[in-house]
């Protein structure tokens, strides 16, 4: 099906593996998935084996990376949040390689995946939750007690704390996962018009112009948003760690 | 930046009367000085440029999707929570009914803090001698 812009999502068992009824087969994704690795770490260690003073066009993409992200969590978290700087860099750049590879053609988009999604989300919740326990111990809950209510509103604030506390994964997944998915369902809509159209003579190769110039725009707003994504989802996972590191003050 | 016993010419301007001699120490020190402040300055207008959010249909639509979404995920965590409880504990219909409330509240909450109308949650205080109360 051509024209069937589900299609594109559709997992595709590559390499079938099942180990005890569990299935850990090496689909299209996994493969994507490794790319997106691999790709990563390539451009990331192509570009800085040089090491020039005066950088290179590509080494300096890679500086601005390191640097906006180094700023976003020291911003958000403080010095002492920069003990989370690999994570939150390998993070950024794995979102954000994902994201640009699912635009090319043919190329299947893993964040378009939710498990993806809300695998990554829940290990930045698990980090600050992991993280926060060790080091404040049960002083850390108190990140759900609001200060200056009154005693008998804690009943009901803190429970909602706890909802909005445990909400965060959530929409950090469905964010992404949804921004993707949707774009991708859009521009393969649009080409499908153009093909449709396209097919009914002359009249409607006229017609099908306009169809195009959308899917023209619209990769070029996919793009926007690959990058857009991979930096919300940064800022957020730095303001989510910040809760672990100073659990008391914004 | 050229290795600093022999300045390049690359920098100065043409038309200055002594565009061919070589710059002393003191001037090339100057100069320095000068970019600094110039680079300050501009970091500083850079820092406070960004905090404005642009205006466009793209960032509109991106934050329309950011508030929705966690608006959404609240509910559905309370709708959650509440068919858990009732699953486990046997209170049906109660903790649907009073988790979706509380999520609906928790959906809100997420919505005005997202959007800064809401102070952060401040929780307890800790010791403040940690890197947080260093000015910016």
């Amino acid at each position: 099906m051509a024209n069937d812009p589900i299609h594109q999502f559709q997992i595709a068992r590559w390499i079938p593996i099942d180990v005890g009824g569990i299935d850990l087969s090496f689909t299209n994704s996994s493969f994507f998935m490794v790319a997106t690795v691999a790709v990563a770490s390539a451009f990331l260690y192509l570009t800085s084996s040089n090491r020039g003073l005066i950088p290179t066009r590509l080494q300096s993409v890679s500086e601005m990376a390191y640097e906006f992200v180094a700023s976003t969590l020291r911003d958000s978290a403080g010095t002492a949040g920069m003990r989370f700087f690999p994570f939150v860099f390998s993070l950024f750049m794995f979102v954000l390689t994902a994201n640009v590879l699912g635009l090319f053609p043919y190329f299947y988009t893993v964040t378009s995946q939710i498990i993806v999604t809300f695998a990554l989300a829940i290990l930045v919740i698990g980090t600050v939750l992991v993280y926060g326990f060790a080091k404040h111990g049960f002083k850390f809950l108190g990140v759900f007690v609001p200060s200056g209510v009154p005693a008998a509103l804690l009943l009901l604030v803190v429970p909602i704390e706890i909802i909005s506390f445990l909400s965060r994964p959530i929409s950090l997944s469905v964010r992404l996962f949804a921004n993707m998915l949707a774009g991708h369902i859009t521009l393969k809509v649009f080409a499908g018009f153009v093909v449709s159209l396209g097919s009914l003579g002359a009249l409607g190769i006229g017609g099908a112009i306009l169809p195009l110039i959308m899917t023209v725009a619209i990769t070029g707003l996919e793009f926007l948003v690959a990058f857009l994504q991979a930096y919300v989802f940064t800022v957020l996972a730095c303001m989510y760690l910040n809760d672990a590191v100073h659990p008391g003050g914004h | 930046m050229a290795t600093g016993n022999e300045p390049d010419q690359s920098g100065s301007v043409g038309n200055t009367p002594d565009a061919g001699k070589p710059l002393t120490s003191v001037e090339l020190e100057n100069r320095r000085r000068d970019l600094e402040a110039k680079l300050a300055s501009k970091g500083v207008g850079r820092k406070t440029g960004s905090k404005d959010e642009g205006t466009g249909t793209a960032s509109g639509v991106a934050q329309a999707m950011k508030l929705s979404s966690e608006f959404i995920a609240g509910v559905l965590v309370g709708a959650g929570l509440g068919w858990l409880a009732d699953r486990f504990l046997g209170t049906s219909p109660w903790g649907l009914i009073i988790l979706l409330l509380l999520g609906f509240c928790a959906g809100t909450l997420n919505i005005l803090r997202s959007a800064g109308h809401v102070a952060e949650n401040r929780g307890f205080e800790l010791d403040k001698s940690d890197d947080r109360e260093k000015p910016e």
